[in-house]
């Protein structure tokens, strides 16, 4: 039987089929603060424990400051879900990787440069951007805290297997076009909901031309059009990213594992539900200007008219929320805020990007920037290779890990009617703060804006 | 869990397309670490203005609707994150059905694990309970889960709708999906030992 590889990993891992459920096991289950409590709550009321601790990891991120993170945190309720984390941690016995940790951070960044994250597992969070993992040829998805109680209590979920499209995207990259904007690209042709009931594999040379980290952004937004989650067939670059990392396996382990991952790829004639290619020659370097992640143009492209659209109502909606107008284009957009973070575009590469391109020149004085890295790894490597140093000298400050501006649960809330360009990933009303306008872009972009003060 | 059956009620129209678990319950509700009291705060930015006063034109502020606990959304509801926050902020403020041609996968999940039933319906029959609204008709519907149809009262139209059969069996019951693994340990346990690979 010709396999998808998405096949290959679900099938490995039913325990049992329920009708058009299968009991699917999960190999790694990542928890934080925000919703976790719930689920260890609902485990003291059934007054069970959980099923293997070995395979959960706790890090608080949603929360936590991005300022003086030795300090207590201001916010009591943050405060407080921060130490309930720790405390049912304790209470559980889960690793915890908790503030001033080196391993603390984004769960989706700590779990691959941990190496917690391996191909051809299942992955789970209470977050949906667990699909990040996907780019490890990893079966991640996002699930409620219902399921962070069933997973903790059985380590298994009851899933529908859901439907498997391709997006193949082959050629050559122009300059200056990063794996965001490919993402971008794709859910502005999509839609928010055109990938609904799918698990997507990303495939062609283009993907495979990416580096790790460039995969994992991909990845990331696959929640955005609604898949399950999305996936790469793991090869070289993921085996060499792998290797060596704190939790990768070692030794004979590691010849193992690798035997097996070289194993997961789809066969050539697997056939999947949907399909839909596109050539990397026609993308851009993106902008979004609506409130959702499929409003999507590329930077020299205008704003569409509502007419052309599928549902002018909604469409008229999102423009005035964002204070834009049918037709317009963006370039010159006056912007005072930039966010450089999120689980989208946090990691070392992303910082790489930016300082590559603010060396030796300056921020706007318009401009309020958010350099926030992904985990303490990667700011203690930004450290290692100055980059700290790069930002400061034109003006910009790395801050300490956390989700931060990405959806302003702690006091990095962008004002009310300020655009605020984001490497982020979502653009909802009021996800960076009540009434802020988000402009999701690469960090090649976003570091334009930060010298030029608007939108080029 | 609580059960659902059946259930008769007037509808909360709220005509909006890609509502996303954001708008349901902003972030900065998130903090709780109990189930309770999210109903307050559901759509609180479409609710509330930056002085936390009711905005008069919005759909849960306006008293011809209250009680009612069938919402009747746009396209793609509950789309965005995973936060089951949505799922219980909309129990907790009475929501026992959402109506919508359309749901994001995880929202589904999340409210059939909480009692609230989403009732998935054509394009057109969306669009004619909408076209009623407008008419300044109001609505009811009748959900029946075990005939799996949704009525609307004054016309008796009807459609019916899907559900997984298991989901439909733990929400006439009153089970959860914890329930029934843990009934399953023995397998759980068999698989775990011939499943070496992490
Ligand atoms: S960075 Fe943003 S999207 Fe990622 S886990 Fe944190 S809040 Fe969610």
């Amino acid at each position: 039987m010709k396999q998808t590889l998405f096949d290959k990993i679900w099938d490995k891992h039913v325990v049992a089929q329920v009708g058009n459920l299968s009991v699917l096991y999960i190999d790694k289950h990542l928890i934080h603060e925000v919703t976790s409590p719930q689920a260890f709550t609902g485990l003291e009321k059934r007054g069970i424990g959980v099923w293997d601790k070995t395979k959960i990891v706790a890090t608080p991120d949603h929360n936590v400051p991005t300022l003086n993170q030795h300090l207590p945190i201001n916010e009591p309720l943050s405060r407080q879900q921060v130490d309930k984390l720790k405390e049912n941690c304790q209470k559980f016995d889960i690793e915890l990787y908790g503030l001033l940790h080196p391993y603390q951070g984004i769960v989706h960044v700590i779990g691959p440069e941990l190496g917690i994250t391996q191909p051809g597992m299942t992955m789970v969070c209470g977050d949906s951007h667990t699909a990040t993992h996907g780019a490890f040829g990893t079966i991640a998805f996002g699930i409620g805290t219902s399921q962070v109680e069933q997973v903790m209590a059985t380590q298994c979920l009851l899933q529908a297997k859901p439907k498997r499209m391709r997006i193949t995207i082959n050629g050559k990259l122009k300059e200056g076009v990063l794996s965001k904007d490919i993402i971008l690209y794709i859910i502005s042709k999509l839609g928010t909901g055109g990938a609904t009931g799918y698990f997507v594999e990303y495939a062609g040379d283009a993907i495979r031309s990416l580096s790790m980290e460039a995969r994992m952004t991909i990845c990331n937004m696959s929640i955005e059009m609604g898949a399950k989650g999305g996936l790469i067939a793991p090869d070289e670059t993921t085996f060499e990213y792998v290797k060596g990392r704190e939790f990768a396996p070692k030794g004979e382990d590691w010849d193992k594992a690798l035997a097996y991952w070289k194993t997961l790829y789809s066969d050539a004639d697997a056939t999947f539900d949907f399909e839909v290619a596109y050539a990397a020659t026609d993308i851009e370097p993106m902008i979004t200007f609506g409130t959702n992640p499929g409003m999507g143009i590329k930077l020299s492209e205008k704003i569409p008219t509502a007419s052309s659209t599928e549902s002018p109502e909604s469409f008229k909606k999102s423009l005035a929320y964002m204070g834009l107008a049918e037709n317009q284009s963006l370039i010159d957009l006056p912007v005072n805020y930039v966010f450089v973070g999120s689980c989208t575009n946090s990691r070392i590469e992303d910082l790489r990007i930016f300082a590559n391109y603010v060396k030796g020149k300056q921020k706007a004085p318009n401009i309020t920037a958010w350099i926030v890295p992904g985990s303490k790894q990667v700011e203690k490597q930004a450290q290692e290779e100055g980059l700290d140093k790069i930002l400061a000298a034109a003006g910009f400050a790395l801050r300490e890990p956390g989700c931060s501006a990405c959806l302003a649960m702690n006091e990095d809330k962008i004002p009310a009617g300020e655009y605020c360009v984001s490497t982020s990933n979502r653009n909802f009303e009021g996800r960076q703060g009540p009434g802020a306008r988000t402009l999701l872009v690469s960090p090649l972009t976003a570091a334009k804006v930060a010298v030029a003060g608007k939108v080029c | 869990m609580q059960k659902f059956i059946k259930l008769n009620s007037p509808i909360i129209p709220l005509p909006i397309e890609n509502i996303d678990t954001d708008q349901i319950i902003p972030a900065r509700f998130l903090k709780a670490t109990t189930r309770d009291g999210f109903g307050e705060n559901l759509f609180r930015d479409w609710r509330y203005d930056a002085n936390n006063q009711p905005i008069a034109d919005f759909v849960l502020n306006n008293p011809q609707y209250k009680g009612n606990s069938v919402l009747v959304a746009g396209e793609n509801f509950g789309c965005g994150s995973s936060r089951e926050h949505a799922a219980w902020a909309l129990h907790d403020y009475g929501i026992r059905v959402v109506v919508s041609s359309f749901f994001a996968d995880i929202f589904r999940g999340n409210a059939l694990n909480n009692s609230v039933l989403p009732v998935q319906v054509s394009k057109s029959f969306l669009a004619r309970i909408f076209s009623f609204v407008e008419q300044g008709q109001e609505v009811s519907v009748t959900v029946d889960l075990e005939a799996q149809t949704i009525i609307l009262d004054h016309t008796q139209e009807s459609e019916s709708f899907d559900i997984d059969p298991y989901k439909k069996t733990c929400l006439i019951n009153g089970y959860d999906d914890i329930d029934y693994l843990l009934s399953m340990k023995e397998e759980i346990k068999k698989f775990e030992v011939q499943h070496p690979l992490f």
